[in-house]
This record gives C-alpha cells, sequence and structure tokens, in this order.
C-alpha cells in the first residue's frame, strides 16, 4: 500500500504544474475577475453617482424568503460552475498528461531508471490509470471548492460594505449537501473516464514516436473512412451516431461531468424529492439520479474497453522501451 | 536450474536477432557470486543487449536465469535483488533529490535512507536540487548514493560513467569498491574505458559480433597471454611462435603471445603481463575492417 501510495506521488511530483497549478490559476483566476467586477462597478457607481443595474442599496430593504431560495439556489450554481470551469481546464491536462504517461520516460530513457525498481509494469500502468481517473479530478474539486469560498466570502464582504447581510443566502445554499454531491460522482466519473484512459494510455505505452496522432488521427481517420466506404455503398457501421460516439467514448469521456449528458441521468424521470430544486443540472447530481448512470450500458460496456486497453498498455509497457528519436 | 552452483547469471545458447543480424549470437556462460566481470566489446558488439536480456528489458531465445529467476517473466521480483545503472542520463530530469530518495525508499524493500543518505552527505548534492539542475558527474553520484544503499546481490552498470571527467570516474570506481562490493555482491560492467576498470576486474568477457570471444578470469589470462619486447635480432624467432599481435614502441617490437610457454618466451626478451586494452585491441583486431 505504502508502495502505491508512492506511486501515486511520483505522479504528483512529476505534474504538480498540470495537477495542482493549472486548477489554482483557472480558480484563481474567476475570483480575481469577481473582485475586479466588484471594484470597477463600485468606482462607477461613485463617480457617476448614480446606480447601475443591480444595486445591493435598492436591494436592501426588500428581501424576502422566496429571493433567499433564488440566491442560495444561485450560490449552489455558482459553486458547480466553479467546479466545471476548473474540469474544463483539467480536461486538457489529463488528455496530455495520459498521453505523455508511458512515452515521456522512454523519449527521455528515463525508462532504463524506472525499470531498474522492483515495479511491475501492471503497478506501473493501474497508478498512472488511477491518478487520471480519480486522484487529478479530487484535486481539481478541492482545489475549485476552497476557490468557491473564497468567491463567498467576497461577495459577502462586498454587500456586508453595503449593509446588505448575505449571510441568509449563504445560509439558504447547500455547500456542503453540493461538496459531498460533487464527491459522490468522483467513482462514477472515474468509472466512465475509463474508456480514455484506457485509449490513450495505450497509445502511450505503443508509439515510437508522436502518441498524439496515433490516438487521435486513428478515430478522426476511421471516422472518415466509414462515411466514405457508406458513400460508395461498401459495407460500413451504418448508424454514423454509434460510431462517432464510440470515438467520442475514448477520446473525451476524461471531461469531469462528461457522464452526465451521456449517461442518460440527465433529465431522468426518477421521482425523488429535490431538496435543490427543479434546475436539471442540480437535480442530476442527487446520489439516487447519479448513480443511475451505472445501471446503464454505456458505463459498463466503457468499463470493459478500458480494462482490455489497460492490459494492452501494461503488456506493451513490458516490452516496448525504446523510442524513435 | 541447472549449471555451476551458486551461479547469478547462468546463459544458455542466448540468441537474439533484430531481423537478419544476430546481437547474440548462441552465447553461453556462468558469473559466480562475489566477483567483478567486465563485459568488453566494440560498438555493436551485443554488450548491452546481454545485459537488457540479464535485466528483463528485452525478449531473446535460448535459457537464462538470473538470481533462479526468469527475468522474462519475473521481473518485479528480479529487481529487487538487482540494481542497474544505465549510463548518466537516465534518472528523471524533472526529479527533485529529495523526491528520489523517498521514491526510492518506498518502492525498494532492501533500501536504506540512512546509507543513502550518508552518501549524499560526501557529495555537494542539495535535497531540494532538482536531476536538470546538476552536472552530469553530481547526476551520476547521485545515481550511485542511490544504488550503493540498496543491499543487492548483483549489479550492472552499462557505460556508467560515459562523459564523465576523469576525477569522477576515479571516484566512480573506489567508491564502488571501498563503500558496496563484498563477497555476497557480484558485479557486470561494461565499459570502453578499459583502462579504468582493469584493476578492479575479477572476471573478463570478450564480446564480438555476438559472440564470446573470450570468459577467463584475470589470474587466467596473466597465465594465459604474455607480452615481450623483443629486440630487432629476435623478431624472426618471435614471429616463429605464432603471436597474437605485434607493435612498436621505441624501436622494439612488443608481441602478444597466447598460451606459449613462459620459459620460451622468456629467451626472446623482457616478459610482461598484458593489459586488458592490449589484449582487447589484439583479439578485435579487424572488426571495423
Amino acid at each position: 500500500m505504502k508502495k502505491f501510495g508512492l506511486l501515486l506521488k511520483r505522479e504528483y511530483w512529476e505534474h504538480r504544474g498540470g495537477f495542482l497549478w493549472t486548477p489554482v490559476s483557472i480558480a484563481a483566476s474567476i475570483v480575481a475577475i469577481t473582485v475586479l467586477g466588484i471594484l470597477s462597478a463600485e468606482l462607477f457607481s461613485t463617480r457617476a453617482r448614480i446606480n447601475v443595474g443591480f444595486s445591493l442599496d435598492t436591494l436592501r430593504g426588500h428581501i424576502d424568503a422566496n429571493d433567499l431560495f433564488d440566491a442560495g439556489r444561485g450560490l449552489d450554481m455558482a459553486q458547480l460552475t466553479f467546479a466545471g470551469i476548473v474540469g474544463i481546464g483539467l480536461f486538457f491536462v489529463t488528455f496530455f498528461y495520459l498521453l505523455g504517461a508511458l512515452y515521456d520516460d522512454r523519449r527521455d530513457r528515463s525508462v532504463l531508471f524506472w525499470k531498474s525498481l522492483p515495479v511491475s509494469d501492471l503497478e506501473t500502468v493501474a497508478a498512472k490509470a488511477l491518478t487520471a481517473a480519480l486522484v487529478v479530478p479530487a484535486i481539481a474539486l478541492a482545489v475549485a471548492t476552497l476557490a468557491y469560498a473564497a468567491f463567498v466570502a467576497v461577495v459577502c464582504a462586498w454587500a456586508g460594505l453595503h449593509g446588505v447581510n448575505a449571510l441568509p443566502a449563504v445560509l439558504a445554499a447547500h455547500p456542503f449537501g453540493m461538496l459531498l454531491r460533487l464527491v459522490a460522482t468522483l467513482p462514477i466519473g472515474a468509472l466512465w473516464a475509463l474508456p480514455t484512459v484506457g485509449w490513450l494510455l495505450f497509445w502511450s505505452a505503443y508509439a515510437r514516436s508522436k502518441p498524439f496522432l496515433w490516438a487521435v488521427m486513428l478515430p478522426v481517420v476511421a471516422l472518415i473512412a466509414n462515411w466514405w466506404v457508406a458513400l460508395l455503398g461498401g459495407p460500413h457501421v451504418g448508424n454514423e451516431l454509434t460510431l462517432a460516439g464510440v470515438l467520442g467514448r475514448l477520446l473525451f469521456s476524461v471531461m469531469p461531468g462528461s457522464w452526465i449528458a451521456s449517461s442518460g441521468s440527465l433529465g431522468a424521470g426518477l421521482h425523488v424529492p429535490l431538496p435543490l430544486g427543479d434546475d436539471p443540472l442540480l437535480a442530476a447530481l442527487v446520489p439516487a439520479h447519479a448513480y443511475q448512470a451505472l445501471t446503464t450500458w454505456n458505463l459498463w460496456l466503457g468499463v470493459a474497453g478500458g480494462v482490455v486497453l489497460l492490459a494492452g498498455a501494461t503488456w506493451l509497457r513490458g516490452r516496448r522501451i525504446e523510442t524513435a528519436t | 536450474m541447472s549449471g555451476v552452483p551458486g551461479a547469478i547469471v547462468h546463459a544458455r545458447a542466448l540468441t537474439k536477432r533484430y531481423g537478419a543480424s544476430a546481437a547474440l549470437d548462441g552465447v553461453s556462460f556462468d558469473i559466480e557470486a562475489g566477483r567483478i566481470v567486465g563485459l568488453i566489446g566494440p560498438n555493436g558488439a551485443g554488450k548491452t543487449t546481454a545485459l537488457k536480456a540479464i535485466l528483463g528489458l528485452t525478449e531473446f531465445d535460448g535459457e537464462l536465469s538470473v538470481l533462479g529467476f526468469d527475468p522474462r517473466r519475473q521481473r518485479s521480483e528480479l529487481m529487487e535483488q538487482v540494481c542497474f545503472i544505465a549510463d548518466v542520463a537516465v534518472l528523471p530530469r524533472w526529479i527533485r533529490v529529495r523526491e528520489a530518495v523517498d521514491f526510492v525508499d518506498g518502492v525498494h524493500p532492501r533500501f536504506s535512507r540512512e546509507k543513502c543518505i550518508a552518501f549524499l552527505a560526501h557529495t555537494k548534492i542539495g535535497p531540494g536540487l532538482r536531476v536538470r539542475e546538476l552536472s552530469k558527474g553530481m547526476i551520476v553520484q547521485l545515481h550511485l548514493a542511490l544504488v550503493m544503499a540498496i543491499d543487492a546481490k548483483l549489479l550492472v552498470l552499462d557505460e556508467p560513467t560515459l562523459g564523465l571527467d576523469i576525477l569522477y570516474r576515479k571516484s566512480f570506481y573506489e567508491s564502488l569498491l571501498a563503500d558496496y562490493f563484498d563477497e555476497n555482491k557480484t558485479i557486470i560492467v561494461t565499459t570502453h574505458q578499459v583502462e579504468e576498470v582493469e584493476h578492479i576486474l575479477t572476471d573478463v568477457m570478450f564480446i564480438r559480433g555476438g559472440k564470446l570471444v573470450l570468459s577467463a578470469t584475470m589470474d587466467e589470462v596473466g597465465e594465459r597471454y604474455a607480452e615481450v619486447m623483443v629486440g630487432p635480432d629476435r623478431i624472426e624467432a618471435a614471429r616463429a611462435l605464432k603471436p597474437l599481435n605485434e607493435r612498436q614502441i621505441f624501436g622494439k617490437s612488443i608481441f602478444l603471445f597466447d598460451g606459449v610457454e613462459p620459459s620460451r618466451l622468456a629467451e626472446l626478451g623482457e616478459l610482461h603481463k598484458p593489459s586488458i586494452a592490449d589484449l582487447f585491441v589484439a583479439t578485435m583486431k579487424g572488426t571495423y575492417a
């Protein structure tokens, strides 16, 4: 267990820039933009001596329970937005991490150092897969949550300066419930990501040069070839959506939250009380909804394909050491 | 496993082909515990391929057992007992010294953190430095500190001092002998800098074109080969004894003989023990022709 922990740490050490500082800089930018927006609004309204648009001063007197509920839900959406935007940045980090994970050390020959230690190829590949599927999203969620807390603090302070007590709105939100829900979706996201994790690691272990071309061009060429063959009336995958769907699963499943739209849990006709209101996105995160993804063929076929690809990557890792350069 | 009891490496008909050419062509040998074996050969002779086979880094035909393990199938068990320094360039450039020590400590059951830190204390390598910030010589010091802190049975060195200056090269082999090697350990080393290792070797193997052309202990080499410095009047007599090699220094001819009785050679002139480098050059004559 200690050994596997070290293998995960090693990935973090090598990719601290991508795993930690990328989400930190994205989240910090959002908070910074918020602060800048507030400052420029303040500056503008002071100079012009008029109230433009949304004014806290006029708002102060007329807040009722409904407004509070809306404000709370707005904050919940903001929390989700933080996670979502950080997640988009994370997609690129994870994608290129996986493409390089079993290739870069072969190119610079440091694979000879890693292979001089008693670590099996299976352990190596498993550590890299787990890093991409679970560790990186978990770090990003932690960063997004801290940034959201900073954002709430900034907004509260601003409202306080104008004599508005924002605490009731914060209390109307569900920061901890939201966090728990997001944490609970991490395992679903990890299972959903497996085909992409496997696909990218496979080509990373296979390529003697340019793993990106193998991993990305191959599906694109397959798609075009299929379309071409279909045009000529030859044997092809009839439903182009199916082929595109499969290829999309191979390339884009590490996108955090991509399972929500594709797994059918969005807007699923489940009748459970929704404490977060009827917003479909928030509703999709309710565990009873989210875990419906585990009942779909799409998810489990992906898991099966991912495991096969990971086995292939492990096999290749034992046999390919040299690269073309 | 058959073969010499106590053999650390046991190879029979070891063969590795790349397309039509054979990097290893039916090589057989045994390496016993407590030896320091120099695997010496010209570029492309198959040295690195042989080491890779021993380390389970390549597929091959034939029979090979290392410490009783099959390197193809039991690589991770094997690597608990075997250490390996390829050349100075293989430590990952992004890693910090501290992280490298932590990592090996975490994954290697036979690693001693105290020993490693003690070795590093003799160098200028700080724990916060990244490998890319170290000089070549310091990188090999770091690698050596990591490896010497592992209580392994077999250490494989593939051109470990390539590109280092003479100070680092000397101290590399000195610390290896003084602080690491003992009768329970075995070292296999390949290098082109034959002069620098020959005084530490106990055994030598010459490899050429994928075949072993010489495999002997240093004592056997001393008994079998002799160099004689011959004056101009005795040259014809010396040539009649079929020398392996002939070269000129300061107007005298130096002949290298294989298996000729020392008493007969003494009549020709002054007898010397040949250096491994001279023996190597004589044996490999015509390799690149």
